[in-house]
């Protein structure tokens, strides 16, 4: 599980500092509710990420908490002030403890 | 069958003490999805997070399909409006549903970095129902959006 490779894009590329840019992301990811069963009957265990955050040159920006009621591969956009350039950490933790995380550069025009 | 026969050698103090000590670690283990999922409906999810403060229904707005085929994947976009200043700020958004086996499906956090108080996704819908969004402000406000959404195929597994 430790491939799925998440994604982030920002938009626009060349905001200046004031600017409202959006972030876009999405990772792969079963989000299994815990309320489904299998063929033979058994409940198949949770496995959901929980926590989505995201900060900015240590500060916190966004973070989400997340329910079985979020979709599979969940997609999540939000949108940061632009301060000045830095880079952007975004960290998704499932239930089974893993963490994926990325970090997107920002720049400033 | 053999939980009868174990019985029948117990007296009744044996009987009522065991009985306590079953219900005990069966609520023990009730209670475990129950940490994780505090609320049972949208009523206690809703409460659990508004309290008895009074909600205000204005600058809250959900944007999502009417109609939505299909329930696994239905495209949320919540916007509040605020100016987002360290003074006022909206520091959270709830999204709760009516319909669904579980009330809340998430809670996204906003700082004045944030710029505006908008966040988008897909949830999922059990059936057709209205999801509310709660938006929690650092004033201490409370601001409450409902949408209605038709669902056709039901999004749960089921």
């Amino acid at each position: 599980m430790s491939n799925n490779k998440p994604r982030a894009k920002i938009s626009p590329a060349n905001a200046k500092v004031g600017d409202i840019i959006e972030v876009k992301t999405l990772i792969s990811h079963v989000m299994e509710t815990g309320l489904r069963k299998d063929k033979n009957g058994q409940t198949i265990p949770r496995n959901i990420i929980n926590k989505f955050t995201a900060t900015f040159e240590g500060e916190p920006v966004f973070s989400g908490d997340l329910h079985p009621g979020i979709s599979a591969n969940p997609y999540i956009a939000f949108h940061m002030r632009l301060t000045k350039p830095g880079s952007l950490e975004l960290t998704w933790v499932d239930d089974a403890g893993e963490t994926y995380s990325t970090t997107v550069p920002v720049t400033v025009s | 069958m053999v939980t009868q026969m174990h019985l029948e050698t117990l007296d009744r103090r044996q009987f009522i003490v065991g009985a306590g000590a079953a219900a005990a670690i069966f609520a023990l283990f009730r209670s475990f999805p129950a940490a994780a999922e505090p609320p049972a409906d949208f009523d206690a999810a809703f409460k659990a997070i508004v309290g008895d403060t009074e909600t205000g229904d204005a600058g809250v707005s959900i944007t999502m399909p009417e109609i939505a085929e299909n329930g696994n994947t239905v495209p949320f976009t919540v916007a509040v409006e605020s100016a987002m200043t360290p003074e006022d700020y909206v520091k959270a958004v709830h999204l709760l549903s009516t319909g669904n086996p579980q009330p809340v499906i998430a809670a996204f956090h906003f700082t004045p970095l944030s710029g505006v108080a908008t966040v988008s996704g897909r949830m999922r819908l059990a059936k057709t129902q209205d999801v509310v969004a709660v938006a929690e402000l650092s004033t201490g406000k409370f601001l409450v959006g409902k949408q209605l959404v038709k669902v056709t195929i039901g999004g749960c597994g089921g």
